[in-house]
């Protein structure tokens, strides 16, 4: 709390200091090409709509009308991206860059959140969706919960909050300078937090989780804060092309430069849940509702890496030599750590949150390449493994032991025999995490691996493989539970979903399987948007 | 099928081979090979107890068809002239976009047919066999649709043109290996021998990919042609380090020295899978692998000789561990391993080597293939039983099985005229090639190898057929049904003869030519050739007659005797194990541990812990229980000081 009030004033005093320095004589009024800012302002827009809706529309018809407005409105986005292809370039006096990479990552944000909002909307056969609680505010096991349940209350403000997390997820890999950047930090991340808390069953680990992310979230968001004023004093500019000038002609102020990198990117590596960042993701992902955690797993690793992928490309890759030990030592701890201690995870939720922390370490090695294949592999993988992990939890929503979901690993045993078709899927999903040729994941782990190789990080490329091989031991022997173990027990069973879910999985199956079998479009289109504008 | 395009473009030439035709006529049906027995798999595992009636004879027929298809194409190739024999047949454009480019094709060549016809036929001759081994397993469906999937994984791993589908393949009988041992996994140890063979395997894979990606890096391709053609023009480190990568990919798969331990605890799988899978086919792909890449392993003088070194030390390897074990199966896994050793070391000899490693793989796939079936056939008879020291004398009661696993053993042993003599004698002549210390110490260990060979196979024979009855009580030894019977004579013929038909008329080596590259005679053996096939043939009538004077002449006793130090080390495979365990598992351990140390075990009530985010003391952070915020806030902290601090002390 404490820590996010400073970050706070910190934004005001620095929003007055840059005023200053720049000192224009004249009042310019900025011009805005609202083409390219189209696709952000439509979420926006449509989560506005959303909260509308929460105070207007009757409850019984609450749930059908935000999910079709959710809809609606991330189709819209998709729209309004196709349509800023043509206003690519940097608008809102450099606060917004609108180009390939920004468009690129929007797109996928849009889709993945869509496929997500299928997710959560599932309501199985309750009256609501059924992974949220009948009411967030009300105490665990209080009166006041039976009350709402009774009620048939439902908390349908989960759409407009996934919206407004989709918009500065949007906002944050599109960021210009600085500051945007921050401001998008913190609107993605507020309606997560909410998110995180709102679990139907387990409600004490889920308010847990969503107040240690909270803290974590506010500490991490001052280190991001602090490194952008020691950036800010060394070029006297947040804009990212004005410090990437600077790198150029500045000498002398590298005591700021590099502390200053380096706690930038503390606060975006956090996001991506790179160690030694990376306490926080498996408790959050085993607390918070399972759709959401499918979300926050795809779409902010997404947005973060962008926002990560261009902080280093257009700001500060001049200065690489100084920071770049660093980084190389966060992604092979990143790498090896999400991989071995995924082995004794007996979770399976907190098992794919060390998978996802292990992935993001493999992604990491793309972004270290420092050149433009290694900007497309990594925008590459991002979709290959948004669309997996989005059904992978869901797929994980849907197992189910007497109601609860059950995520003890010892549960699935021998699901494959009752359940051959979710557990095929589930077992698919899972060599794709592991790099099984015919995947998504051996295409985009080839892609990130290659052009680490090729750019002189073998060595991450090496330990890359390398935990891959020791995680590949892990998924394995969740397929062999599934398939070789015998049941344990009558009561362990996969929900049939509604449509909703059954689209949300199918597609991220069929995406997993289309990327790996023909994964030349794809890859296409991201060596097509990997160039930058400054 | 619009998948079957043909194409002009992406060919390469070959090093030492002619332009590589675009498939025709029979070959362009290449594809199908692979998508029969894919399809048998689906139609079983999909198909769910609905196939269960007719399941395993649709996997049988698929097999079947397969391997007829593959005839066609060897006598279409037959037809052709020397030069224009291989021929590539383009499937799909897998990946052509950006920077790297693949595409889905097939090599169909001398070396890839010899291949195709090895494991089609006598993969579908396992599969007649398990019709009857597998007659009364309620999962027998599973069965037959995963040894499906291997012959059409095997199928692919030989039949591709570029080292990334080389790699489906790869990983493809990988899976299926791991799924077959771990088949009866209703034992713990079974499973446990899955898992072992999975990591195994990965190391190997590591290689691999490790391999490719340096290829990638070099050459800018990752295609077969492609990178034989740009070898020439890559530096010796690089080739070196693609060379030593190859080799650990191909001692993982083929449980070479130091990754050998698997292959023994994979025998936990159903005999037929120890035939097809752990004997004929799958554990020789490293063998195809290292021909395969002959060009780089030629420019690379470094990485070739390691090749020799690995073979040659698990030959001996493999033989020493042979003459202690008791359990039937396993002394034969110790057999394959040293085998492969054999033709390890004449892969890594060069063009002397390469025809008669392909030659000895081709006869050992009959007769090991032939010997595991024939043990299945006795352990079907022995209800189960698979320790040596209680078979004896089954001779009279299972004759086929005795006369066809007795041409097995001859052919191992290389006595002539039997299909091992021809290619191992070659291998052993080859060996004794070179100058200076080389031949010598690797034409000893050869011959040596030979010597222990002939002991080790001997007294598993005699063992098994001859000497006094040590059966258990209740034992009523019989032979086996005409299923499995049909099958071993099938093999045992093919051992007897195969070796006269190929090797004495030299139709291996002018059939393989075209791939691998013409061998200019001219060296010879530092000892004569007439001294050392009688030499050779002097040390197997040794180990033969060491063999009949103990486990013949001699009584064998039911229990095994403490033995001596050698011989309690061979049993205990050289200690493999322990090493393996201190250096690998210990370490492995005990870095899990640490790392879960910092690890949140369980959640735990932490929210009333926020103040010490502020305040949290030294004497407080001892008693910190993971899963508090405080905790990860400073482990967040730490990492930005250590990192800060580490980058400040390298400027």
């Amino acid at each position: 709390m404490i820590a996010s009030l400073s970050g706070l004033t910190g934004l005001t005093g620095l929003t007055g200091l840059s005023g200053l320095t720049g000192l224009p004589t004249e009042f310019v009024a900025t011009t805005i090409d609202y083409g390219a800012i189209m696709p952000m302002l439509v979420i926006f827009a449509t989560a506005m709509i959303g909260v509308l809706v929460e105070a207007f529309a009757p409850r019984s018809q609450r749930y059908v009308v935000q999910v079709s407005v959710a809809l609606l409105g991330l189709l819209g986005a998709l729209g309004a991206v196709i349509v800023g292809l043509d206003h690519q370039g940097s608008t809102l006096a450099g606060a917004v860059v609108m180009d390939g990479p920004a468009l690129f990552l929007q797109g996928t944000i849009v889709v993945l959140a869509a496929l997500s909002i299928l997710a959560m909307a599932e309501r199985f056969d309750g009256v609501g969706a059924d992974a949220f609680t009948a009411q967030g505010a009300s105490a665990p096991g209080s009166a006041q919960e039976a009350a709402a349940v009774r009620a048939g209350a439902t908390t349908t403000e989960v759409f407009p909050l996934a919206l407004f997390a989709v918009g500065g997820m949007m906002l944050f890999p599109a960021a210009g300078d600085l500051l945007t950047m921050f401001v998008a930090l913190e609107v993605l991340s507020l309606p997560l937090y909410i998110l995180s808390g709102l679990a139907r069953r387990r409600r004490l680990l889920s308010q847990e989780a969503s107040l240690k992310y909270f803290l974590l979230g506010a500490f991490s968001s001052a280190f991001f804060l602090f490194g952008s004023a020691l950036l800010y004093g060394y070029a006297g500019s947040m804009n990212l092309g004005v410090i990437a000038k600077a790198i150029g002609t500045q000498s002398g102020m590298d005591g700021l430069l590099v502390p200053g990198v380096l706690l930038v990117l503390v606060g975006l590596l956090f996001k991506i849940g790179a160690v030694p960042f990376h306490s926080w993701t498996p408790d959050v992902y085993q607390g918070a509702p399972t759709p959401v955690t499918g979300f926050m797993a795809a779409c902010t690793k997404v947005a973060a890496f962008g926002a990560i992928l261009r902080f280093i490309y257009v700001g500060v890759a001049g200065s690489r030599w100084d920071w770049t030990a660093g980084l190389w030592a966060v992604a092979i701890l990143t790498m090896v750590a999400g991989a071995v201690l995924a082995i004794t995870q007996t979770d399976i939720k907190r098992l794919l949150a060390y998978s996802s922390i292990a992935h993001a370490g493999f992604v990491l090695t793309g972004v270290l390449a420092f050149d433009k294949v290694g900007i497309s592999s990594v925008l590459f993988y991002l979709v290959a493994y948004g669309f997996s992990t989005i059904a992978a939890f869901a797929i994980v929503s849907m197992v189910r032991d007497d109601g609860a979901e059950a995520t003890h690993l010892s549960q699935w045993a021998g699901l494959g025999k009752n359940h051959p078709v979710v557990a095929g899927a589930f077992a698919f999903l899972l060599l794709a995490f592991a790099g099984i040729p015919l995947t998504s994941g051996f295409t985009a782990k080839f892609a990130v691996f290659s052009a680490a190789v090729a750019h002189g990080a073998t060595v991450l490329a090496v330990v890359g493989v390398l935990s891959s091989a020791i995680a590949a031991f892990v998924y394995v022997r969740i397929i062999v539970l599934m398939y070789f173990s015998e049941p344990a027990g009558e009561s362990v069973h996969a929900v049939s979903p509604s449509i909703a879910t059954t689209v949300a999985v199918s597609i991220g199956v069929l995406m997993t399987l289309a990327l790996g079998i023909a994964p030349s479009p794809l890859l296409d289109l991201a060596a097509r948007s990997s160039l930058f504008l400054p | 099928m619009h998948l079957v395009q043909l194409s002009a473009g992406h060919l390469g030439a070959l090093a030492n081979a002619d332009v590589i035709q675009p498939a025709s006529g029979m070959t362009s049906l290449a594809w199908l090979l692979v998508a029969l027995p894919l399809l048998g798999a689906a139609i079983l595992l999909f198909g769910g107890w609905r196939t269960n009636a007719f399941g395993p004879a649709l996997a049988t027929g698929l097999s079947w068809a397969s391997f007829g298809l593959g005839a066609l194409i060897f006598f279409a190739m037959l037809g052709r002239s020397d030069a224009e024999r291989a021929q590539s047949l383009h499937l799909f454009s897998w990946v052509p976009a950006g920077s790297f480019q693949v595409e889905a094709g097939m090599l169909v060549d001398p070396l890839s047919m010899a291949f195709v016809l090895l494991v089609t036929f006598v993969g579908s001759l396992i599969l007649v066999y398990s019709l009857g081994y597998m007659a009364h397993d309620p999962e027998k469906r599973r069965f037959f649709a995963f040894l499906n999937l291997f012959v059409a994984a095997m199928l692919l791993l030989v039949l591709a043109d570029s080292y990334l589908l080389l790699y489906v393949g790869w990983e493809g009988v990988g899976l299926a290996s791991y799924l077959l041992i771990g088949f009866w996994n209703h034992n713990p140890t079974f499973a446990t021998a899955a898992n072992k063979a999975f990591i195994a395997n990965r190391v190997g894979d590591f290689g691999l990919t490790v391999a490719m990606m340096l290829m990638f890096a070099t050459f800018g391709t990752v295609s077969f042609s492609g990178v034989n053609a740009a070898v020439g023009g890559a530096n010796a480190a690089s080739l070196t380090a693609i060379g030593l990568m190859l080799l650990l990919a191909a001692c993982g798969k083929s449980a070479q020295f130091p990754l050998q331990s698997w292959l023994g605890d994979a025998m936990a799988g159903p005999t037929p899978v120890s035939a097809l899978i752990h004997a004929a086919t799958m554990v020789t792909a490293g063998v195809y692998l290292v021909v395969r890449s002959h060009v780089i392993f030629e420019a690379s003088p470094t990485a070739q000789t390691f090749v020799v070194i690995v073979g040659a030390i698990t030959l001996l390897f493999g033989a020493i561990v042979g003459c202690a074990k008791d359990d039937i199966k396993k002394a034969l896994a110790a057999s394959t391993m040293s085998q492969i050793g054999y033709m390890m070391l004449a892969a890594g000899l060069g063009p002397v080597g390469y025809a008669f490693a392909i030659f000895h793989l081709l006869n050992h796939g009959f007769f090991k293939a032939g010997m595991f079936l024939g043990a299945g056939s006795v352990m079907h008879g022995m209800d189960d039983q698979v320790d040596m020291r209680r078979f004896g004398n089954l001779s009279g009661a299972m004759k086929v099985t005795w006369v066809t696993f007795g041409l097995g053993w001859l052919a191992i042993l290389g006595v002539p005229p039997f299909s091992g003599f021809w290619s191992k004698d070659k291998i052993i002549e080859a060996a004794f090639i070179g100058e200076g210390w080389r031949p010598w110490i690797f034409g000893f260990a050869a011959l040596i190898g030979a010597g222990v060979t002939a002991f080790y196979m001997s007294r598993l024979f005699f063992m098994t057929f001859h000497g006094k009855k040590r059966w258990p009580k209740d034992a009523h030894p019989h032979e086996s049904p005409r299923s499995m019977t049909i099958p071993m004579v099938v093999l045992a013929a093919g051992s007897a003869f195969m070796g006269l038909i190929l090797g004495p008329t030299g139709a291996i080596q002018s059939w393989l030519e075209p791939v691998v590259g013409v061998h200019v005679e001219g060296e010879s053996p530092v000892i004569a050739v007439p001294v050392l096939t009688t030499l050779t043939l002097l040390v197997v009538a040794a180990g033969l007659g060491l063999a009949w004077m103990r486990y013949w002449r001699e009584e064998v006793p039911v229990v095994a005797p403490v033995g001596s130090l050698p011989t309690r080390a061979a049993r205990q495979d050289l200690f493999q194990d322990a090493v393996n365990e201190a250096v690998l598992m210990r370490p492995g351990l005990h870095l899990t541990r640490s790392l879960v140390f910092f690890d949140n075990k369980g959640v735990d009530g932490a929210v009333g812990s926020v103040a010490a985010l502020i305040g949290g003391s030294s004497s407080r952070l001892r008693r910190v229980q993971n899963g508090f915020v405080r905790s990860y806030a400073l482990t967040m902290l730490f990492g930005v000081v250590v990192i800060l601090g580490a980058v400040w002390v390298v400027q």
